[in-house]
């Protein structure tokens, strides 16, 4: 298994919602090795922005050698990103990352929890689990990009901020208010989101997997810039700061201080 | 047959790329994109006596051309780096360049000591850090400082010593003066200069450590002209560096009169432009008919 760097091609875009675009990029030799829970980098063509962006597979196509990412306008590189049409090239990086361990939930009932533009990863990851599954899904409004995708894979419970569908609240409260339960939490989204998650797993006992974001540089861990505070000391420095973009994103929950 | 062979205080270098520290590890991650045996040298992450945690949280951010950070030199410590980095490099046909950072003189000397008995070429002292409260680049601001910690070092070390200077201060070539005058073997520069990002959406600092240290493209022409500076102020030999990303950019610094050069961030927007600026130099060479690099260093006066 080796990363690899790469003019690939983008195979389509489409916007998803406001300000969110849903991206096919041609690459057999990353979409081959890559697993639910792994990122790209993309790096943008206008040479005053230098550092590659990190972008999750929202999923991985092996027999087409194909990847998708969903990803929100956030500045000036996403912008760029979401103005690629069919056929253009795009410089990519990747696989990147550990991903979700699909292992430890094997046999046990999982909760496939995203919020926000943390839902993308969710998608491979819930395809890719084969067993007894919960899908929590939290949005800002009624633009509830790819929650029909997530309903095709199995049962879909929304929350949305403003209460215009499902819960009104966050994903804690769709699963208090519907009662869920379930042995094993896989989670991406905002950092308070993970926290209340952790919070709420530790109460119940649940094994809790948390893919976290931070700012990167190289994306392949030379630069130290990704790190977050971890229980454990981490490999590269004995300190206490795993690097995300290469011992993450993907952390045990009570491994990490959110 | 064009000659790229360099002699940088003393040590033969295959060619005069080497990529910049902080920006490569200790080189096993890069390892994957290019052949470490086709770089100069590999300079390593600076290293402290006792592992260091560095800063919290965002440490970069992305500035036009350019990017500010403030990793505040986290690293493993002397025993993990000698124990794990240097047999790891050790196996490749390069020139090993161990950067070496502390809080206080001891801390300098300590590991200076100790690379003493360890199968490295050259030590890169940093007294250039914007990013660390203590030591640092308190070491690279006072001409009398810079002297004596250059003269500590000099006195501790085994190894050739290179003093690596800081931009932020109003005349390079008293630092540089001062380095030499303390007994350095070479000089490189520049380090970063110090920045700041305000994030006027969340109106914080775009940085957890407030300020930055700035390198990239952006600042290259600063580098250029501190190191043309520096290469008419002293004798001792230069590596230049300050956004490099291609071989013309490299070639500048070679111009102006450094002996070798470092690729730093242009790494992370390219995984292979260390190598890329080794062959880009070849060609150049090439097509210019310059047979020795030598012929390079410094030409333009
Ligand atoms: C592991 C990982 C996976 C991600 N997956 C997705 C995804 O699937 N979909 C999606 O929409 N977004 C994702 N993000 C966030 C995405 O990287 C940022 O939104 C994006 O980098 C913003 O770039 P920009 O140029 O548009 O914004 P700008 O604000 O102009 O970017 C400036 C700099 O800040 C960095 N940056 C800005 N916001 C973030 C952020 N939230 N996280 C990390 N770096 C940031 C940029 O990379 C760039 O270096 C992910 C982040 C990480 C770390
Ligand atoms: C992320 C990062 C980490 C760095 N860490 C170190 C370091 O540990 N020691 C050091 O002497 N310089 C360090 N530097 C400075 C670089 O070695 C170099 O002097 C500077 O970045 C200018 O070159 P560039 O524009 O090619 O990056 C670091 C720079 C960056 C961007
Ligand atoms: S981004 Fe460089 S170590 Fe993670």
């Amino acid at each position: 298994m080796a990363k690899v760097k790469e003019t690939a091609q983008v195979i389509s875009q489409e916007r998803l919602a406001e300000g969110v675009y849903s991206m096919w990029i041609h690459s057999p030799a990353i979409a081959s090795q890559a697993v639910p829970g792994q990122f790209i980098s993309l790096y943008c063509q206008d040479g005053s922005r230098l550092l590659p962006r990190p972008i999750s597979l929202c999923e991985i196509d092996q027999e087409g050698g194909r990847l998708r990412i969903v990803y929100r306008i956030a500045g000036k590189g996403t912008e760029e990103f979401s103005a690629y049409a069919a056929g253009s090239p795009v410089e990519i990086l990747g696989p990147l990352g550990n991903g979700f361990p699909l292992e430890e939930a094997e046999g046990k009932r999982v909760f496939l929890i995203g919020g926000g533009i943390g839902i993308p990863p969710m998608l491979e990851t819930a395809k890719a689990l084969k067993g007894e599954k919960t899908m929590v899904l939290g949005y800002r409004d009624s633009q509830m990009f790819l929650k029909e995708e997530f309903e095709a894979v199995g049962q879909v419970f929304a929350a949305t901020e403003d209460g215009s569908f499902g819960t009104k609240g966050n994903v804690l409260d769709a699963i208090r208010e519907q009662g869920l339960k379930g042995d094993v939490i896989f989670a991406c989204g905002p950092t308070p989101m993970l926290r209340a998650l952790k919070a709420w797993a530790a109460e119940e006992n649940m094994e809790c997997w948390l893919s976290l974001e931070e700012r990167m540089a190289c994306g392949i861990g030379a630069c130290l810039a990704c790190v977050c505070q971890s229980k454990d000391v981490d490999s590269h420095s004995h300190v206490h700061n795993k690097r995300i973009c290469k011992e993450g994103p993907v952390f045990r929950a009570e491994e990490v201080e959110l | 047959m064009i000659n790229m062979k360099v002699n940088l205080a003393g040590v033969e270098l295959k060619n005069p790329v080497m990529e910049a520290s902080g920006t490569f590890g200790s080189g096993a991650e890069y390892g994957e994109f290019v052949d470490l045996n086709r770089l100069g040298a590999v300079v390593t992450k600076g290293v402290a006596n006792v592992p260091w945690p560095g800063n919290p949280t965002p440490r970069i951010a992305e500035t036009c051309g350019g990017m500010l950070n403030a990793i505040g030199l986290q690293n493993p410590g002397i025993d993990v780096f000698a124990r794990r980095d240097i047999p790891f490099l050790k196996q490749y046909d390069t020139k090993i360049v161990v950067n070496v950072c502390g809080k206080t003189t001891e801390d300098y000397l300590e590991v200076v000591a100790r690379l003493g008995d360890e199968p490295v070429d050259l030590l890169e002292i940093n007294i250039s850090c914007p990013n660390v409260k203590e030591g640092g680049i308190a070491f690279g601001q006072d001409p009398k400082a810079v002297e004596a910690i250059t003269k500590a070092c000099k006195a501790h070390a085994k190894q050739p010593v290179i003093m690596k200077l800081s931009p932020n201060v109003t005349d390079i070539t008293v630092m540089a003066k001062a380095a030499e005058a303390g007994g350095a073997d070479a000089i490189s520069l520049i380090n970063t200069l110090t920045g700041m990002k305000i994030d006027v959406n969340r109106r914080t600092f775009a940085l957890a450590n407030k300020t930055g240290g700035l390198s990239g493209p952006a600042i290259k022409p600063v580098a250029v002209r501190m190191v043309y500076q520096v290469a008419n102020a002293v004798k001792v030999p230069i590596i230049g560096m300050g956004g490099i990303q291609n071989s013309e950019d490299a070639l500048e610094f070679i111009l102006a009169g450094a002996t070798a050069v470092a690729v730093g961030t242009a790494n992370f927007n390219n995984p292979y432009a260390t190598v890329e600026v080794v062959d880009g130099i070849q060609t150049y060479m090439e097509k210019n008919g310059i047979q020795d690099i030598q012929e390079l260093v410094g030409a333009v006066k």
